[in-house]
């Protein structure tokens, strides 16, 4: 990997072909000239109705408001928009690429961002940035502790949540070793996306949180630290649970909307979640019973942002800029949180709002199965990206290949 | 005339550039060579480092095991079901419901069955509690099961249509009816007399398709992600997995494991062919040996009660997933939902309407083209006595036994290099290479046993080489033909990796639509989506059914069987 940054100096000097100037959104009436009429292929995760509908009203409004046209191309995996650009990369066509907008964050964005395949600085000018609570969301600058630098803008908040029928499991364990021993008891009743699906990983990392003395080790990337004493009690954790889960950890729901639909099923009765909101509109949409609630195991649980960046080739840079500023205003924001649509947190600064735009937030009600950003409790920064990227591994390995 | 004389050349070349470039693209890479990600240099690191994948052994046995197993089996229940039924009314039954179970999804009918078999299924919940004493789902380990039975299953379950609708096709060339009738005449048993004195002609002409059967079986994902076990998968998953991964690095690794992947299914191909020379001596002897019947009436029910039990579990699958796109809340163990809407087609149907119309038009064109060019290679066959050598043939296999995700960025690299621009046009050309090996192992063997003394007949009567094609050959191989056509259009519909990469994802079809869709894991989107790409390849086949017993309906014997 040492000869990355020689081949991207090596890219950037063939590229610098006669190309087209890029738009600043410094001179933001210039950027909502010249995207009138692009169309904008947003490449964003497609596994979810809620967020499928979200994409569908915001290109809707954007059209109507600025005259762009968005496409909303579903991925399996956010990976696929990773290749797809790789692959541009590979054939040299660095103007005129396919994707204009993605949905992405952490490994994802280290990867991108570290192989040169992003466009900007340009987030950090759009006209709603001066409402993004940069100051109380640190998560908003910082994509799993790598500096976004402008190269990505936030739109959701995310935090970790887990949620349970009440109907089967009244008294849901308040802490990973409360769980162990519930899952113990009653055998099979627990599972977790299977990593490297990024909610298995996140479970571990929420876990691992609970168990060292100084989390700061976590902001560090992995071969900075003594990676196997940090995780030692993580992985005898995880031998104890192991044998406890659904279907013995012999096989394991491959993404968070399967797990769900296990629970809906009644094969399990406690789920993680990366959406505080997730229960809410499942039980609205007839996904769940009205007797699933969500909480918070003691001691904080990690958070993180979602964000929007775009690639370093793509075709229609302004239309996506105006895209992910829609994405940044109070309007797009408070119904991305509304329960009944999303239930996403915001990235605004609430007291930073003009008061109409506060009454927008006031006037939603939390859904049945959401927690108040109170009860919600106090949000762990998510560890350096390396630091998934290991775990997931060591997972695999010891776990991955049981049979 | 020169146009004709090319055709096998061209043809070759449209499917052989984009696999050589695939190829290429593949093996750069699991040699260490892929310079967008700083490797410049031949080495076989990532070999190495997929040697050192603790699972790798697992996952080498479980994509030999289930695809082996499946073909085996599905071939099995084919051979046992059209040995004792053939020409009876069961037969005719189970042929009307070919095409609807032809045209359902891989991917839609692991669903389906998955929700039947698992713990919280569909059969659970119908005998729950009553009989099982279950108020909450048992924590049974059915679906991704270690030993991928429940991918067996549902690779069975789809193989089989397949497997009987080649068998189909080729029916008639091999003349069963005067074949049975002096076996029977012989004092030979249905079965028997079948097995004895048909089936070895039959073979002979399913054989390729039976391999496809198997190299796809090896390589398939979807399925495998559905039913198959995960804690190591097949290698074909694997490998997709490492190309996805953020870490780009294991793209190496990722080239390395489908070269494995390949090699894989090289050797299983021949060992299949080892195995047919092998049964083929030892059949010999058994038919030689004059036994007249071997438990005539077991096999006849076993061959129904399988044939009928893989039918039955893709349509009661179907039917499930279609109750899900209904369905409210439906929890464990009610057998039927609480409640029943339209929400969510008036949701999301709309949406796929567009999808709808660029899947039929891509599959169309594609389709189109790759008949068009089977024919003229066929035909060029034919007339100027070209014998295609074992070698072109593997050629055209190239395609169908190179795990897709291999070989496919590849592919892509070449189409922008190339300029070809991410539209329809190129996406089409990318189908064509998928469809056209299939619509010729569908087409050639019923083509090339026509018997060629009608074409003498013909030219002695005047008619010249164009004459004789369109006026005898083309009539009376329609239903060869639309079934070949039938099968394009459904493998067309089916492509997810070649329509996403090399349409960059602007151009979206039913199946991209419903793999995204499907990668959230609601039953009630996915039943909808299954459904409507069931529609999207049932015309073709439905088409293929009816067209050539209207054409025909007074010439019984071209009815196609």
């Amino acid at each position: 990997m040492r000869a990355i940054p020689r081949l991207i100096a090596t890219l950037a000097l063939c590229s610098a072909t006669p190309a087209v100037a890029n738009p600043d959104p410094a001179d933001w009436p210039a950027v909502l000239d010249e995207a009138r009429g692009q169309t904008v292929y947003w490449n964003a995760w497609g596994g979810a109705s809620a967020t499928n509908d979200f994409i569908r009203w915001a290109g809707d409004v954007v059209k109507d408001r600025y005259g762009v046209n968005v496409v909303h191309v579903k991925l399996a995996d956010t990976g696929d928009a990773v290749s797809r650009v790789l692959a541009e990369k590979t054939a040299g066509k660095d103007t005129g690429g396919a994707i204009d907008l993605i949905w992405i964050n952490g490994a994802n964005f280290a990867a991108m961002k570290k192989n040169g395949l992003l466009f900007g600085p340009w987030a950090e000018d759009l006209p709603n940035w001066t409402y993004v609570d940069v100051e109380g969301k640190p998560a908003v600058t910082a994509d799993f502790t790598v500096p976004t630098e402008g190269l990505e803008a936030p739109w959701a908040m995310a935090q970790v949540v887990f949620y349970y029928d009440t109907a089967r499991l009244p008294e849901p364990p308040p802490s990973m070793s409360a769980l162990l021993d519930w899952a113990a008891r009653d055998p099979g009743r627990f599972t977790f996306p299977q990593p490297p699906d990024f909610l298995g990983a996140t479970f571990m990392k929420q876990a691992l949180y609970g168990m060292i003395a100084d989390p700061t080790v976590l902001q560090s990337p992995v071969d900075e630290v003594d990676y196997d004493a940090v995780t030692a009690p993580l992985w005898a954790f995880m031998d104890a649970l192991t044998p406890h889960l659904w279907r013995q950890g012999r096989a394991y729901p491959q993404t968070g909307p399967r797990q769900l639909q296990l629970m809906a099923d009644g094969e399990i009765d406690l789920a993680i979640s990366f959406s505080p909101g997730e229960a809410s509109a499942a039980i609205a949409n007839g996904q769940l019973p009205d007797t699933v609630r969500s909480y918070v195991m003691e001691g904080g649980t990690i958070g993180n942002a979602s964000f929007v960046a775009i690639p370093y080739n793509a075709t229609a840079k302004a239309g996506a800029m105006v895209l992910a500023d829609f994405l940044l205003s109070p309007e797009a924001q408070a119904r991305a949180q509304d329960p009944v649509v999303l239930g996403y947190g915001t990235v605004l600064a609430l007291d930073s709002l003009p008061p109409e735009d506060r009454a927008r937030f006031d006037a939603l009600e939390l859904g049945i199965a959401t927690l108040s950003p109170e009860a919600l409790g106090p949000t762990l920064p998510e560890p350096h990206p390396s630091w998934m990227t290991r775990i997931e591994a060591d997972w695999s390995a010891r776990y991955g290949v049981a049979d | 005339m020169r146009a004709l004389r090319a055709a096998p050349g061209l043809t070759l070349a449209l499917m052989l550039g984009p696999v050589a470039a695939g190829l290429i693209g593949t093996l750069a890479p699991a040699l260490g060579v892929f310079p967008a990600l700083g490797g410049t240099r031949l080495s076989l690191a990532p070999f190495a480092a997929l040697a050192a994948w603790p699972g790798l052994g697992r996952a080498v046995f479980l994509s030999l095991f289930t695809g082996v197993a499946a073909t085996l089996i599905s071939l099995g229940i084919v051979t046992l079901f059209a040995a004792g039924w053939q020409g009876t009314r069961a037969m005719a039954g189970i042929e009307r419901a070919l095409a609807p179970l032809l045209a359902v999804p891989h991917a839609a009918a692991a669903f389906g069955l998955a929700f039947l078999i698992a713990p919280s299924g569909w059969i659970a919940r119908a005998l729950s509690p009553w009989a099982t004493g279950w108020t909450r789902p048992a924590d049974l380990l059915i679906v991704q099961d270690p030993w991928g039975l429940a991918m067996v299953a549902g690779l069975v379950i789809k193989e089989v249509p397949f497997v009987l609708l080649m068998l189909l096709a080729a029916l008639p060339q091999a003349r069963p009816g005067p074949r049975l009738r002096i076996a029977r005449a012989l004092g030979y048993g249905r079965v028997t007399g079948w097995l004895k004195a048909v089936f070895p002609a039959v073979y002979a002409q399913i054989r390729l398709p039976v391999y496809a059967v198997l190299a796809y079986s090896m390589s398939v994902v979807d399925v495998a992600i559905i039913l198959g076990p995960n804690t190591p998968p097949p290698l074909a998953v694997q490998v997709v997995r490492w190309m996805s991964d953020p870490d780009l690095s294991l793209r190496f690794q990722a080239a390395a494991g489908a070269v494995v992947q390949l090699a894989l299914v090289a050797i299983a191909l021949a060992g299949w062919r080892l195995g047919e020379i092998a049964i083929g001596t030892l059949g010999r002897r058994w038919a030689e040996g004059g036994a007249r019947r071997h438990g005539e009436g077991a096999a006849r029910g076993a061959g129904l009660a399988l044939a009928g039990l893989a039918a039955g579990a893709v349509v009661a699958g179907l039917a499930g997933l279609g109750l899900w796109s209904v369905a409210g809340l439906w929890g464990f163990p009610e057998a039927l939902p609480d409640t029943v809407s339209l929400k969510s087609w008036a949701r999301h149907g709309p949406a796929l309407i567009a999808p709808a119309r660029e899947t039929l038009l891509i599959a169309g064109a594609a389709t189109a083209l790759a008949l068009a060019l089977v024919l003229a290679c066929l035909e060029a066959e034919h007339r100027f006595g070209l014998t295609p050598g074992a070698r072109s043939l593997w050629l055209l296999y190239l395609p169908l036994v190179v795990p897709q995700v291999a070989f496919l960025p590849g592919v892509q690299t070449l189409a922008l290099m190339g300029g070809a621009d991410m539209g329809r046009g190129a996406v089409i050309l990318g189908h064509l290479v998928f469809v056209l090996p299939y619509v010729f192992l569908t087409l050639a063997a019923p083509w090339r046993a026509w018997d060629a003394r009608h074409a003498t007949v013909a030219a002695a009567l005047g008619a010249g080489p164009g004459r004789v094609f369109w006026a005898v050959r083309m009539p009376m191989l329609l239903a060869p033909a639309l079934g070949a056509m039938a099968v394009g259009l459904a493998v067309s519909v089916g492509q997810y990796l070649p329509t996403l990469l090399i349409g960059a994802g602007r151009v979206q079809t039913l199946t991209t639509e419903a793999v995204a869709l499907a990668s959230g894991g609601d039953r009630r989107l996915i039943g909808l989506t299954a459904l409507a790409q069931t529609g999207a390849s049932v015309v073709g086949f439905a088409l293929a059914l009816a067209v050539p017993r209207i054409v025909w309906r007074r010439r019984r014997g071209l009815c196609g069987a």
